[in-house]
């Protein structure tokens, strides 16, 4: 399997003097043409920086980056991308923000019109085409924000939480649709998210990650065929994996209880 | 507005002001009325030169915002440029012009130029700087490039900063054309004041102070709907 993203020991350190906090400590990740791969860990564990190096906005103070092969740290415009919060220009109607990302991705205007005039039904937004972000709701503002993404041609996706800021409802349905695309397109993507179901539901392999600085504790490989149920849920495996990554990720978590005590 | 026109007339009515001190609006709608087709040719004249004066000191603080906030390091070394076009009063200002330019329309286009650009260069260049850091990241996370982002993400954003800094170089701009006028001029409002009042018919003085109301008023109006237009995509939220 050739890949599409390969980290190599990326270590990043923010702050000078005695302020000198490294949020990154060598990591590594990979993600295969086709795959799907999470990384979930604690609040402020450094996913953020990492995709920052990945998207290109900040460097690596060592190690390097590479997708599809070529060596591309510090360079932006070699993914497509979709944020925690939809990031639509208000400005634009839905359609023209899909246009936006599409020709920043090198696809012609024309084009772009035509892919987004054909996948807007499909996302369940026919109709839509024309109306300003602010009159979608959440969840719709974020499909539209991961067909932006999806339509970009562009080797590697990174999703950041990208049902983060959705009510449970609708989160839960969000990726219930996200599974049902994603199964059907099979784009190379790396997910960042807090969410433990999330990542298994969603992925072929999860990384779990540590806090500060950030390293890659574990690589798990999700044992669940594809295409998932949406009852994946209710599997006694899919809770015993639960169970596990959730014992991994309160070991990397700091451990609040036992710098107040101690006795206990 | 009406209640103080009214107060206004019963003033002069119940203290029996002399027109040469304090017309009523009633006397300076009738003494309008009768040199109106003078007044007209005055106030076209004013009317041009300020629409012309203010698009012209529009296109310039635009311009020089987007120079300042794309140029690296041309914020911090001509921003104190700008401020010092604005310390010398337009009254010391315009006779330099005039000895500079001549006395035709140039000395007075500059002049409104230099009194309308800097209102409008100022309010865009904060909003030009008041980028929203998500949609920045986004767009620089997909690769936009500089140029992208300016036009796609700070240019439209800094639309109602843009706006704000021509509401208040529209006003500039007829004060500037009526001091322009006043000081060396053969036609527009100013000049006409200038002559009404060296003959002391004050109530001709205050016909055209209305009528600079009123094309003020016009000219605020119509940025107003402009503004609405371009802003036509927040209408919605309302309805929502």
């Amino acid at each position: 399997m050739t890949a599409v993203l390969e980290v190599r020991q990326a270590v990043k350190t923010f702050g000078s003097g005695r302020s000198v906090q490294q949020v990154l400590g060598g990591v590594d990740v990979t993600v295969g043409e086709g795959e799907f791969v999470s990384i979930i860990g604690p609040s402020g564990s450094g996913k953020t920086t990492l995709f920052r190096l990945i998207g290109g906005l900040e460097r690596p103070d060592s190690g390097e980056i590479r997708i599809q092969g070529r060596v591309v740290t510090g360079e932006r415009g070699h993914i497509a991308y979709m944020p925690q919060q939809a990031a639509l220009l208000p400005w634009r109607t839905v359609t023209d923000n899909i246009v936006l990302a599409l020709t920043i991705a090198g696809v012609t205007e024309s084009e772009a019109r035509r892919l987004s005039a054909e996948w807007l039904p499909r996302i369940g937004l026919a109709g839509y085409g024309d109306s300003y972000p602010h009159t979608l709701s959440g969840g719709m503002q974020q499909r539209v924000s991961f067909l932006r993404a999806l339509l970009a041609p562009r080797g590697l996706m990174c999703l950041d939480e990208p049902f983060g800021a959705l009510d449970a409802l609708t989160r839960l349905q969000m990726q219930q649709w996200l599974l049902s695309i994603w199964e059907a397109n099979r784009r190379s993507v790396l997910m960042v998210t807090h969410s433990i179901e999330e990542a298994l539901l969603l992925s072929d392999r999860i990384l779990v990650m540590s806090s500060s600085p950030a390293t890659i504790l574990r690589e798990l490989e999700v044992p669940f065929g594809r295409p998932r149920s949406p009852e994946l849920w209710t599997d006694p495996q899919f809770n015993a994996w639960k169970q596990e990554l959730y014992e991994l990720l309160s070991g990397a978590a700091p451990k609040m209880a036992d710098e107040k005590g101690g006795e206990l | 507005m009406l209640l103080l026109l009214i107060v206004w007339q019963g003033a002069v009515w119940l203290f029996e002001l002399e027109a040469w001190k304090l017309p009523g609006p009633v006397e300076i709608v009738r003494e309008a009325a009768s040199i109106w087709p003078r007044l007209l040719e005055h106030t076209w004249a004013t009317t041009k030169l300020a629409v012309f004066g203010f698009a012209l000191g529009a296109a310039t603080g635009v311009l020089v915002a987007a120079v300042l906030h794309l140029v690296p390091g041309a914020r911090s070394g001509l921003y104190p440029l700008l401020v010092l076009t604005q310390n010398i009063p337009t009254i010391v200002l315009y006779p330099l012009l005039m000895i500079w330019l001549g006395l035709g329309l140039l000395p007075k286009l500059v002049l409104i130029v230099l009194v309308c650009f800097f209102p409008i260069a100022v309010a865009m260049l904060s909003g030009l700087s008041q980028r929203d850091p998500r949609l920045f990241d986004y767009l620089a996370m997909i690769g936009a490039g500089k140029w992208r982002i300016f036009r796609d993400l700070e240019l439209p954003g800094a639309i109602p900063y843009l706006f704000s800094g021509l509401k208040i170089a529209a006003a500039y701009s007829i004060t500037g054309v009526i001091v322009a006028e006043w000081l060396g001029a053969s036609s527009g409002i100013g000049y006409y004041i200038k002559l009404s009042y060296s003959g002391f018919l004050v109530t001709r003085v205050f016909a055209g102070v209305a009528i600079i109301v009123l094309l003020s008023l016009a000219v605020f109006g119509v940025i107003v709907a402009l503004e609405r237009w371009c802003m036509r995509w927040q209408r919605h939220k309302e309805g929502s």
